[in-house]
């Protein structure tokens, strides 16, 4: 087992590691900007190191100074979390050079499965089904040349990417050529690589995930789908598993193409491999983030397996304690992740939380960083806390959150519990009938 | 005079405009930061751009003036 863990990542996340590295007896390091000195991270961990100021770039997104604080405590692993450096293979890559052992795939695995043109070429290879698209675009004219051959309308991704960040979409030919400068330049911002590919753009697609988990051995687990087709600007907000939109076929189809891609490319630790299924449920390999997810918890609560445990003890050297074929799950679990943003317009709301009282009860988990009195700055992610229920039926767990989400008292700060409730109420998300143009709809519901 | 309102709290991250230019409805004056996202701040209607009111990398508040159109 490893002696110690230093967490590279701040709220929630933070939090919710610290629990099972706890519970394993592993000693725990925070790291923590100025912002989050009083942080109820810093008060739990073992120990917590400064890792300097408030802007990402000087604290959490800083591999030499992170890397000097597990040198100073005598940490032996690291633990990204997801954001921040999690798919940083430089990141990784430092740590391995460092003698320090990083809690995720090794850097030359995040390295290519962070290349989107390159997984595609994987996947495709494996005769997984793949987005119609091309490879890295040589510039605009080649960009109108795609998008003429695969019809519009056509979307433009960061090579890079990842998070929805740079993704465009082109609905007239006459728009084409400054959304390619536009996925470019986000691209080059974000990522530092500015390499785009251009996709056909799948009307009224799922987007469906799989979560696995692999040790050094080549043992692969795969679990359940999880479905994550609400979101705004490309971001998820509700998570269900399992998907009320999957066939048990389409699921097995999933889970054979996530563990085909595991295998061939070696893959260890935990991950996630997402695709996008159409209505008639074709499936479509979209790429693998090689980290644990947000949305990670769903899987845990229809699993009762802890993700993070076994990452820390595949990480640890051990083989998975797991079979797939003896992993039981059952019930339905949903997660809304509850943003200090505005429920209308989705604008983010830094500020201080003046009141904040979350939700108990049984089969209801709250993950958060934060409580009463804390500022969310505006440096970092809105993600407050992610609000998970589970029941023993989907129409349990939508009354649930219902009911948790009523029960919900944030103040200080917008926040999207109003939009949340709204959707829960609706017919589309009670039904199960929803696809990625949820939150559009529910919009044109409301407003005409 | 029209007086420009940030709609966020957040941070100026790039300046797009020109001060005593033209200016048409929908372009963008300013982006601003917040929270890793982008918000453009765009002219209401067109006119002349006469005051740009924060810098690049300044802090700012939900309400804050950034720019004044005439």
């Amino acid at each position: 087992m490893l002696e110690s863990i230093l967490i590279a990542n701040r709220g929630e996340i933070a939090r919710r590691i610290l629990r099972s590295a706890r519970r394993l007896g592993v000693e725990t390091v925070a790291i923590y900007s100025d912002t989050d000195e009083t942080s109820m991270l810093v008060r739990e961990a073992d120990r917590a190191v400064r890792v300097g100021e408030a802007r990402p770039k000087d604290s959490y997104l800083n591999i030499d100074r992170i890397v000097a604080a597990a040198r100073d405590t005598g940490a032996t692993a690291v633990h990204p979390g997801y954001g921040f450096l999690a798919e940083r293979w430089e990141f990784a890559r430092t740590c391995e050079q460092e003698g320090l052992t990083f809690i995720g795939p090794h850097s030359d695995v995040i390295r290519s499965m962070g290349d989107k043109a390159l997984s595609r070429q994987v996947a495709s290879s494996l005769g997984i089904p793949i987005p119609p698209g091309s490879g890295i675009l040589s510039g605009v004219e080649e960009a109108r040349s795609w998008a003429a051959e695969l019809s519009l309308p056509v979307i433009f991704k960061a090579s890079a990417g990842g998070g929805g960040i740079g993704m465009t979409k082109v609905e007239k030919m006459e728009e084409l050529p400054e959304a390619f400068e536009t996925a470019t330049n986000r691209a080059g911002l974000a990522f530092g690589d500015d390499r785009v590919y251009v996709e056909k753009y799948l009307e009224s697609p799922h987007h469906i995930e799989i979560q696995i988990l692999a040790d050094a051995d080549g043992n692969v687990v795969t679990f359940p789908e999880r479905e994550c087709s609400v979101q705004r600007r490309h971001q998820k907000v509700i998570e269900e598993s399992p998907s009320p939109f999957a066939t048990d076929e389409l699921r097995a189809r999933l889970r054979q193409a996530a563990r085909r891609l595991a295998r061939e490319i070696g893959y260890t630790n935990a991950g996630t491999v997402e695709f996008v299924v159409d209505k008639d449920r074709n499936s479509y390999f979209l790429e693998i983030n090689t980290r644990l997810q947000v949305e990670h918890p769903i899987t845990e609560m229809i699993t009762c397996v802890d993700l993070v445990e076994h990452q820390i003890r595949i990480a640890s050297g051990e083989p998975l304690s797991l079979r797939e074929d003896d992993l039981e799950w059952g019930g339905w679990a949903i997660e809304s992740r509850i943003y200090a943003e505005d429920s209308e317009n989705f604008y983010p709301s830094p500020g201080t939380l003046a009141s904040y009282v979350e939700p108990h009860g049984e089969g209801i988990r709250v993950d958060s960083g934060y409580q009463a009195g804390d500022i969310i700055s505006q440096f970092y992610d809105p993600l407050i806390a992610k609000l998970v229920v589970w029941a023993e039926d989907r129409t349990g767990a939508v009354a649930k959150m219902q009911h948790a989400l009523g029960n919900y008292d944030i103040t200080g700060v917008k926040n999207n519990i109003s939009f949340l409730t709204e959707a829960f109420a609706s017919e589309m998300l009670k039904s199960g009938n929803y696809d990625t143009h949820f939150i559009a709809k529910l919009k044109e519901e409301k407003h005409g | 005079m029209t007086e420009i309102v940030s709609p966020i709290t957040g941070s100026v991250w790039k300046i797009l405009a020109g001060v005593e230019a033209p200016i048409a409805e929908g372009e963008t004056i300013l982006i601003l930061e917040s929270m890793k996202m982008e918000i453009r701040v765009k002219c209401p209607h067109s006119g002349k751009l006469v005051e740009i009111r924060v810098n690049e990398g300044d802090s700012i508040l939900e309400d804050d003036v950034v720019a004044v159109i005439q």
